[in-house]
C-alpha cells in the first residue's frame, strides 16, 4: 500500500517512497515514506544509529537504496548519480577543501554549472553576504574559527540554488553559544531562499525550534511524524513521549469508566482521573503521559495530587525541576513555576496533574487516539 | 636509584646518550665519508693514505664512456620506473582506501609482498618465468622488474596520506556537481601531493640504487650503475670507484633532499599567492 504522498494536491519538492536500506542483512532503514512540502524545513530526529543521517545520505546519492523511490521536484533520483541531483549539502565537520580558499569553496559548485565567471564572483559575493562573512574571499578554512566555517560551507551549499538543501548535524561540532546563534541563522536563510530543508539532528530542541515539520525515528523506523507541537503534545508512541522531553510514565490500569473520563490506579498504588480520546475499557492496561511541564506542586497541585517527597532539586533561577518520589518505586520529574519557596531535598511535596494534561498509551505502547 | 643526586646520575646518562648516538652515527657515516674523501686522493690505488687533493678520478669519469652509458640507463631506467609507479601507486593506494571489494585484503597484501620477498629470490624468480616463456631479457623487462620493486613502497606512503584525507572532502565535491573524476583531481590529488612527491622520489632512488635484481635481469651489454661498480670492482679498486660511488651518494641523497625543497617552496608560494591571484581575478570581474 503505498500512502498518499501529494501536500494537499501539490507535488511535493521531495518525496521518499517505502524505500528501504540495507546492508547485507542488517537493514537501516525500512519502509519510509516522507513528502517534503516545497519551502518547508523538515527535521529527521532520532538517536545516534536511528537510520537519519542514512536516509539523508541516500537522498544526497551517497547511499544505495534496497527499494522503494526517491523523487526531487516531481524527478525520480534514484538511479541519478550524487553530481547530477542538484542538492546542497551541509556536513558535521563543514568539510570545507582545505587547499582552497573561501572564494574557491563557495564558487565550486557554481564552476560545475557552467556559470559564467562574472556571475560566480557576483553570486559568490552575495552569498556570503547573506552569511554574514562578506569580504572573506581570500580567507583559507583554517584562518576561520568553526562558526565562520559552517557559514562558508552553508553558503558554498545554498549559491548555486539547489532544489533541496541537506543539513546533516550541522551544529553538532560547534560549542554551545555559536550552536544557538547558527540555529537562529540557519533558519533565517532558509526562509529567506525558500529552499526545502532537511536537517538531521539529535538534539531534541535544535528540531522543536527550527522546524515544520519532524520526522522522529527509532532502529530505522519513522515513530511519528507531525509538527513539533503535534510530536511533543501527542507523542504517537512511548519512544518519542522518552525521547522528546523526558516525559513521566506511570504505569496502571482502567479501575472505572464514565463516559471519556476515567479512572486509572496506578501501580505505584494511587488513583488519577484521566480523559481519554475515546472509551476505555475497564480492565485494560495502560500508561499514562505526563510532561514535567504539565505538573504543579504544592499548593498549586489541584487535581490529581500526589503526595510525594523531594528527591533532588535543581534550581533554573524562574523555574525549577523537581524529581518527586510517589512511592512504588515510582518517581515523577517535575519542571514548575517557582511560586513562594524552592522545596528542598527530603521536603515531602504534593504534585498533580490536570486530567485533561495527558497523553494515554496503550499495552503496545502506541497513542490512544 | 637515589634520588638524593638526581642531577649527577643525570649527566651521566647524558654523557652515556651522547657517546653511543656519537658512535652509532661514526658507524653509519663512516663509509660514505671515506668514499667521498677517498674520491679526491690523487693516489693511484683507492684507499689510505691520502697523498694529495685530486679531481682527476672525476674527469676520469667523464672520459669513460662505459660509466657515461651505466650512468643515462640508470638515469632513465629510474624515471620511468618514478614515473610508471607513482601513476599506478596513486590508483592502487585510492582504490585499497576508498572502495570495498572482494579480495581487498588479499590484494593489499600481494602489493606489499615484493617489499618482503629477499630481492634475489625476486630476481630469480622473474628471470626464470621468462625463461619459462621464452622471453629475452630486455630495458623492458628491467623496468617493469624495478617497478615491481618500488612499487610496495609507493603504494604505502600514498595509502598512509590517503587515510588521513576525510571522505567528506570527496563527497562535498561530489554532491556540488563534480564528476568522481573531476573531484579526485581537484580534491584528493592536490591533497594527496606530498605523499606522490615522496613516493615517487622514493621509487626514483629505489630503481637508482638497486644491485642485486638488477643483476638478474639486465639484458647482456647493458650496464646500470651498480652494475657497472661491481664489474669494475672485479677488475680492481680503482679510485674511480670512489669517484662514481660519490656520484651516486649525490644523485639518490640529493634528489630527495631537493624534491623536498622544491614541494616545501611550492606549498608556501601557494599559501601566499592563492589568495592575490583571485583577487586579480576580482577586479577582471569588475572590470569586465
Amino acid at each position: 500500500m503505498a500512502p498518499d504522498l501529494t501536500v494537499n494536491g501539490e507535488e511535493p519538492a521531495v518525496k521518499f517512497s517505502n524505500i528501504e536500506i540495507a546492508y547485507g542483512k542488517f537493514v537501516a532503514v525500512r519502509d519510509f515514506s516522507l513528502a517534503m512540502r516545497k519551502g518547508s524545513f523538515v527535521t529527521l530526529l532520532g538517536p545516534s544509529g536511528c537510520g537519519k543521517t542514512t536516509i539523508l545520505r541516500s537522498i544526497a546519492g551517497l547511499v544505495d537504496i534496497s527499494s522503494g523511490e526517491i523523487s526531487i521536484g516531481g524527478r525520480r533520483v534514484d538511479d541519478i548519480p550524487i553530481y547530477k541531483r542538484n542538492i546542497g549539502l551541509v556536513f558535521q565537520s563543514y568539510a570545507l577543501f582545505p587547499h582552497k580558499n573561501v572564494f574557491d569553496n563557495v564558487a565550486f559548485g557554481l564552476k560545475y554549472r557552467n556559470v559564467p565567471k562574472a556571475d560566480i564572483a557576483r553570486k559568490v559575493s552575495k552569498a556570503l553576504e547573506m552569511v554574514r562573512l562578506p569580504g572573506s574571499e581570500k580567507k583559507l578554512p583554517s584562518q576561520l574559527s568553526g562558526g565562520q566555517q559552517q557559514r562558508i560551507a552553508l553558503a558554498r551549499a545554498i549559491v548555486f540554488e539547489p532544489e533541496v538543501l541537506l543539513l546533516d548535524e550541522p551544529l553538532s561540532a560547534l560549542d554551545a553559544n555559536m550552536r544557538e546563534e547558527m540555529r537562529v541563522e540557519i533558519k533565517k536563510i532558509q526562509k529567506q531562499t525558500g529552499i526545502t530543508a532537511l536537517f538531521v539532528t539529535h538534539d531534541q530542541e535544535e528540531a522543536l525550534s527550527m522546524s515544520d515539520q519532524i520526522v522522529v525515528m527509532n532502529a530505522g523506523a519513522v515513530e511519528q511524524i507531525g509538527t513539533p507541537e503535534q510530536v511533543y503534545e501527542t507523542p504517537a508512541t512511548a519512544f518519542v513521549a522518552d525521547f522528546l522531553g523526558k516525559a513521566n510514565m506511570l504505569a496502571g490500569t482502567v479501575s472505572a469508566v464514565d463516559g471519556l473520563r476515567a479512572k486509572i490506579s496506578l501501580a505505584a498504588g494511587q488513583t488519577v482521573t484521566v480523559i481519554s480520546p475515546k472509551a476505555l475499557v475497564p480492565g485494560t492496561p495502560v500508561t499514562v503521559v505526563v510532561r514535567p511541564q504539565k505538573l504543579p506542586v504544592g499548593s498549586a497541585a489541584t487535581t490529581n495530587r500526589l503526595a510525594g517527597r523531594v528527591v533532588s532539586t535543581s534550581y533554573l533561577g524562574g523555574s525549577a525541576i523537581y524529581e518527586i518520589d510517589i512511592g512504588g518505586r515510582t518517581t515523577i520529574r517535575a519542571n514548575t513555576q517557582i511560586n513562594g519557596r524552592v522545596a528542598r531535598e527530603g521536603e515531602a511535596i504534593d504534585v498533580g496533574f490536570d486530567p485533561a494534561g495527558c497523553v494515554l498509551l496503550d499495552e503496545s505502547g502506541r497513542r490512544i487516539s | 636509584m637515589s634520588a638524593a643526586h638526581p642531577d649527577k646520575e643525570g649527566r651521566w646518562a647524558w654523557r652515556l646518550t651522547g657517546f653511543v648516538t656519537l658512535c652509532v652515527y661514526i658507524f653509519m657515516f663512516a663509509p660514505i665519508i671515506a668514499t667521498i674523501v677517498l674520491s679526491f686522493n690523487s693516489s693511484m690505488f683507492g684507499g689510505f693514505p691520502m697523498t694529495g687533493f685530486s679531481l682527476q678520478w672525476y674527469g676520469k669519469l667523464l672520459e669513460n664512456e662505459q660509466v657515461l652509458a651505466a650512468f643515462r640507463t640508470s638515469l632513465w631506467i629510474a624515471l620511468v620506473t618514478a614515473l610508471v609507479t607513482t601513476a599506478l601507486g596513486v590508483v592502487t593506494a585510492f582504490a585499497l582506501v576508498r572502495f570495498e571489494f572482494p579480495g581487498k585484503q588479499t590484494l593489499s597484501t600481494l602489493v606489499i609482498l615484493p617489499a618482503l620477498v629477499p630481492e634475489t629470490i625476486l630476481g630469480v624468480g622473474l628471470l626464470v618465468l621468462i625463461k619459462a616463456v621464452d622471453q629475452p631479457r630486455t630495458l623492458l623487462l628491467l623496468v617493469l622488474g624495478h617497478i615491481l620493486l618500488a612499487m610496495p613502497y609507493v603504494v604505502l606512503i600514498v595509502q598512509a596520506r590517503m587515510v588521513g584525507i576525510r571522505r567528506v572532502y570527496e563527497e562535498a565535491a561530489l554532491s556540488l556537481g563534480a564528476s568522481r573524476s573531476a573531484s579526485f583531481r581537484e580534491i584528493t590529488l592536490p591533497l594527496l601531493i606530498p605523499a606522490v612527491v615522496a613516493g615517487a622520489l622514493l621509487a626514483f632512488t629505489i630503481s637508482f640504487d638497486n644491485t642485486s635484481a638488477s643483476l638478474f635481469w639486465r639484458p647482456a651489454g647493458v650496464e646500470t650503475m651498480p652494475t657497472q661498480i661491481l664489474s669494475m670492482l672485479k677488475i680492481s679498486i680503482s679510485p674511480e670507484i670512489n669517484a662514481l660511488g660519490t656520484v651516486m651518494i649525490l644523485v639518490t641523497v640529493g634528489i630527495p633532499l631537493i624534491g623536498g625543497l622544491i614541494l616545501q617552496g611550492f606549498t608556501r608560494l601557494r599559501r601566499r599567492n592563492k589568495p592575490r591571484r583571485n583577487d586579480n581575478e576580482n577586479v577582471e570581474h569588475q572590470a569586465a
